[in-house]
């Protein structure tokens, strides 16, 4: 495997774009990866785009064409492929482009990540989201997505004292990030009254502990080593991309309270990269419900079992703490516009090492599917 | 989305799973392949009992259209003694729902689809 650089990023604003369409986005996003990279488009060899669920969102199938003909590329006939894996498509888009420029297949490779979800209503949205997890023996019963999560909240809380003020210590620091982030779909501060005074979804999980489901395109472009140096003077390198599966149901696992698959995901990646948990020195995570992001601090090796709550109350993952986790405000604040979600980590990823937005070096990722049966754990490294 | 209950009908009625001749293990839902033993294994239909411990619960207020009759609703994942588990509803007050409590398996009502849709039935669990 050779070295490969991310070259080009590019991003819709997230949110409820009721102006734009599926296609308007995906293309705001691409154009501005281009013009990042500084390239005019026939270089690129393959296309990758994650995308949760055109069919059901859109009714739209077939999104691979589909964007390879809107990008222009459908004229240079190369391939494009779409990827599901629930909310992990973006992450899954990331790898398979990075695995193609790795294995020496492609010198340029896109991926993309595109989710238009405002064209249905609320209660769709929240069923299509729904889908992530076991449909037949989960949300048969009623067993929402929030309600799976506060399934595993509630174990976390009665196995190590996790407590509803540190879920949602998770969304006031994330907030208080996307002010910053001119792309987020909320930029405005809120406290931790807001959050416990916010109505409950599925108890513990409060509505302002859930990340909206937003519309958003996110646009990486993908070089080796060769082809990144002679486009730009600071290449982004990918150290590791790493992806592992847990059972799709919580009833089938053995441990509600941590994530299997993050957990391998990230052991791989650490060793692919040869560094530690230790070394990472900023990190963006899928925090679509705040306890994920604090089992994920803990299965990600950046503190003991059970310490992820401390290391949320310690302002550790705070901007300016030990490892600032979510710097671009997270799913919580920037949206989670489902299958861009996991190409717009890598996005920001990039942005923070590449213009130094926190002194950092090295970057993680993590992108998770559903309940976390699917988990991608990127490395990249300035 | 008729054909799809349907056809699983008799693990939803009556807690029928899956036991692994060969491991020991016992699943629910039911599995054609042991996740344990792959092609070593030997899978056979049982009956998994009907009493069990909530493992973790969660009241839901927030719910889809089909079961807004009911909110706000218990959801449990339930470990049977078997050792498999089962998520299901638990038909008590949110208040009186505990981690480590015992229940036992009933035949109850799920949702309706739609005005004269129709009815699904399938396993809840009540508090001992
Ligand atoms: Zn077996």
């Amino acid at each position: 495997m050779r070295r490969v650089a991310v070259v080009g990023i590019g991003q819709s604003r997230f949110g409820e774009l009721w102006e734009k369409s599926f296609r308007d986005i995906v293309i705001e996003a691409g154009v501005e990866a281009l013009e990042d990279a500084n390239i005019s488009g026939e270089e690129i060899e393959a296309i990758y785009v994650g995308n949760m669920s055109g069919g059901r969102y859109l009714a739209q199938e077939h999104i691979g064409a589909l964007i390879a003909d809107y990008s222009g590329l459908a004229e240079l006939g190369i391939p494009s492929v779409r990827v599901e894996a629930a909310d992990a498509s973006g992450g899954v888009a990331f790898r398979e482009a990075y695995l193609a420029v790795a294995s020496g297949l492609y010198d340029v490779a896109i991926a993309a990540g595109a989710e238009k979800v405002t064209d249905v209503g609320a209660e769709l949205a929240i069923d299509i989201m729904s889908s992530s997890a076991d449909r037949e023996w989960e949300y048969f019963v009623g067993a929402t997505l929030p309600a799976l999560y506060a399934l595993i909240a509630r174990v976390h809380m009665k196995e190590f004292g996790t407590k509803e003020e540190d879920m949602a210590l998770v969304s006031v620091k994330n907030h208080k990030n996307a002010v910053k982030n001119p792309k987020a779909q909320f930029r405005r501060e809120i406290s931790v009254d807001d959050v416990l005074r916010s109505p409950y979804i599925a108890e513990p999980i409060k509505v302002l502990d859930s990340a909206p489901i937003s519309d958003g395109a996110a646009v990486v472009i993908l070089a080796s080593d060769e082809i990144a140096k002679k486009l730009t003077d600071t290449p982004v390198y990918v150290s590791a991309v790493t992806q592992a599966s847990d059972y799709l149901s919580l009833q089938s696992r053995k441990d509600l309270a941590s994530f299997k698959a993050v957990k391998m995901a990230a052991k791989k990646a650490y060793k692919l990269a040869k560094i530690e948990a230790k070394d990472v020195d900023v990190a963006e995570m899928h925090d679509s419900f705040t306890i994920a992001e604090i089992i994920a601090y803990e299965d990600l090796g950046f503190c003991e079992k059970g310490e992820g709550a401390k290391m949320i109350r310690e302002g550790e993952t705070e901007v300016g703490g030990r490892i600032p986790v979510n710097v671009s405000g997270g799913l919580k604040a920037c949206g989670h516009a489902t299958g861009a979600t996991g190409v717009r980590q890598i996005v920001d990823l990039v942005r923070i090492l590449r213009d130094g937005i926190v002194d950092a070096e090295t970057g993680l990722a993590l992108n998770l599917g559903g309940t976390g049966a699917t988990a991608v754990v990127s490395i990249l490294r300035r | 989305m008729l054909p799809r209950f349907w056809r699983k009908i008799k693990y939803r009625y009556r807690l029928v799973g899956s036991y692994c001749e060969n491991c020991g293990e016992y699943y629910h839902p039911p599995r054609n392949l042991c996740p344990k033993c792959r092609r070593k294994g030997s899978i056979k239909e049982v009956p998994l009992g009907s009493e069990g411990t909530i493992l973790s619960y969660t009241v839901v207020h927030d719910a889809p259209d089909d079961f807004k009759l009911q909110k706000p609703y218990v959801v449990g994942l339930v470990k049977l003694d078997c050792g498999a588990v089962v998520t299901a509803q638990i038909c008590c007050k949110p208040e009186e729902v505990e981690i480590g409590k015992r229940v036992r398996a009933v035949f109850r009502k799920y949702s309706e689809e739609g005005e004269d849709g129709i009815i699904y039935y399938g396993t809840k669990f009540e508090l001992i």
